[in-house]
């Protein structure tokens, strides 16, 4: 088994390997602007890291947000794409979900909240169980919407001094392609797919209909 | 030797076109269009695009496939839009190719869209003498350029001040009622109409430069359309469109055989959307018959945008031993026509 994982739904570009047994390799950068140049290099590093070819791939995983449209589809076009040119089955797991991974050992055996940002001071955010199973489906909202009282992991807390007063900031910042990797991995030994590669943008296109041509004489 | 095959990737605005070609000879042209979920909001949405490029990527590579009868471990080489163009539109074309690159282990070539819509008539006409003039026409572009080398020496000699000539036709569209994009519906009235009803203003039309002007004439039609509500008389779209569309033809066709004289040279390649208006390509033969020039022109099909235009571009790339792009160039949503490859 060897599973290639990538997140580019936040500020983060996150690529990993796992041979089914662990992670093997795995890097991250940040660059909210740089997602279309980053990632396919990282890929090509981590599977050189590896010793591995992209035909020895048996699977993709991909992060499906909610984040920002422009990243988002960066790691969803490629994944589908890696999917179709190998022929390997394409996962996505929910963004929020992966960081959730993370910190639920933060969390220490309490409810969490996992906050990311949805820029125009929104965030995308979701609650989770003690042990990161998410109880809520995926929301965007004002800061003010987010339940208080529970630690809040993610950007969310660090970007919005609003929800970082409610509750204690916990980690990670961003999610990391191994735990992706981890959770794929985690399903396939099951033998069910996480879910498919679709993205979860929860807004709406921005644009309006028009009215009437403007007049142009007085 | 067989030339190589080469897959191009277009997503620059509302059209997913995956091509494939070898040589000059075009063995796939796939198309998927948003068209339709933009016509109510008048213009192109770009985040509508973007999710429509998402959806519509992988299995307009597969239909390319299937159509030429080859499988993806056959190509050779990837060319994509690299710009300019729509950024999100255009970043989600560029991340394909690169996947496909990486997948396969071979080249990959992020071109200049504008250069492709030059590119492709040579899949119809076989290869372009140069040095050439190059009107290109469409509803983000209205540009002359003097193409000595497809593959890396093209000037710009002369561009649109303001609105494009296919926005021009977008707005007057909607002025007359008719649908967008304003292009065959425009050219559909007009088939019934009378060029010759209305004398619109041919804008920069002698000004000695090789710029253009759609604004001031867009404006003229609002304003005849309006005067003619206020006397509570019918507006005759026909006339209007047919008058409208006279002046477009007129002014591109007249800057574009000037250009050619001016430069002295004796083949000119019209492209774009708009190039596949009736008018325009009637109006630009009989010019440049007058005047000596020997007009390539490509179908209708081919003329908007599409990826068979990029992987001609691509492939003449290939053939000239251009150092491909690499995995980390970026989409560029202003790339000049200058820089027909990006880095
Ligand atoms: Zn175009």
């Amino acid at each position: 088994m060897l599973i290639l994982a990538f997140d580019t739904a936040t500020p983060a570009v996150t690529v990993a390997l796992h041979d089914g047994s662990g992670v093997v390799a795995h890097e991250s950068a940040v660059d909210a602007r740089r997602h279309g140049e980053l990632l396919a290099p990282s890929i090509a590093r981590i599977l050189a890291k590896a010793g591995a070819e992209p035909g020895d791939l048996t699977a993709i995983a991909v992060g499906t947000g909610p984040g920002p449209y422009t990243g988002l589809r960066v790691g969803l076009v490629t994944a589908r794409v890696l999917g179709s040119a190998l022929s390997v089955p394409v996962d996505g797991v929910c963004t929020l979900d992966i960081i959730a991974a993370e910190a639920r050992h933060a969390a220490a055996g309490r409810e969490f909240i996992v906050a990311t940002d949805a820029r125009r001071r929104e965030v995308y955010w979701a609650s989770y169980s003690a042990d990161a199973e998410r109880l809520s489906e995926p929301q965007v909202s004002l800061p003010a919407a987010v339940p208080a009282g529970y630690p809040v992991a993610g950007e969310g807390p660090r970007l919005h001094a609003g929800l970082a007063a409610v509750g204690e900031t916990i980690g990670p910042r961003y999610p990391s392609a191994a735990e992706l990797a981890q959770i794929v991995a985690d399903h396939v030994a099951l033998g069910i797919s996480p879910g498919p590669p679709e993205a979860r943008y929860l807004r709406r296109p921005d644009a309006r209909e028009p009215g009437r041509p403007k007049r142009v004489t007085p | 030797m067989t030339a190589p095959l080469v897959l191009g990737i277009e997503s620059s605005c509302d059209e997913t076109g995956v091509g494939l070609v070898r040589g000059h000879d075009l063995l796939a042209d796939a198309i998927a269009s948003s068209v339709d979920e933009h016509a109510r909001f008048g213009g192109v949405v770009p985040e509508v695009a973007s999710r429509a490029h998402l959806e519509a990527m992988v299995p307009a590579v597969r239909r390319a496939l299937d159509v030429a009868g080859v499988g993806l471990g056959q190509v050779d080489a990837i060319a994509v839009t690299a710009g300019p163009g729509l950024a999100g539109a255009l970043l989600v074309g560029v991340c394909a190719a690169k996947a496909y690159a990486l997948a396969l282990g071979k080249p990959l070539y992020g071109v200049n869209h504008l250069a492709a819509h030059i590119a492709v008539d040579q899949l119809e006409h076989g290869p372009l003498p140069a040095p050439a003039i190059a009107l290109l026409v469409s509803g983000g572009h209205s540009s002359l350029l003097l193409v000595r080398r497809l593959t890396g020496d093209i000037t710009p000699l002369g561009a649109t001040i303001d609105d494009a000539a296919g926005e021009a036709y977008d707005k007057v569209a909607r002025l007359l009622g008719l649908p967008f994009p304003g292009g065959p519906p425009i050219d559909a009235a007009a088939r019934t109409g009378d060029a010759g009803s209305v004398k619109f203003p041919r804008s920069k039309y002698r000004d000695g430069t090789a710029d253009f002007s759609f604004s001031g004439l867009k404006t003229a039609v609002a304003r005849w359309v309006e005067a003619r509500e206020a006397a509570g008389l019918a507006v005759p779209v026909a006339d209007v469109a047919a008058s409208f569309q006279e002046a477009v033809a007129d002014v591109l066709t007249r800057k574009a055989v000037d250009a050619c004289l001016a430069q002295g040279v004796d083949h000119l390649v019209i492209s774009g959307g708009v190039a596949a208006n009736s008018r325009l390509r009637a109006l630009a033969a009989q010019r440049c018959e007058a005047a000596g020039i020997r007009l390539r022109v490509p179908r209708p099909g081919l003329c908007t945008d599409n990826g068979a235009m990029v992987a001609a571009l691509g492939s003449d790339l290939v053939a000239a031993g251009a150092e491909p792009s690499g995995a980390d160039f970026a989409a560029d949503s202003g790339l000049p026509v200058t820089q027909v490859l990006a880095a």
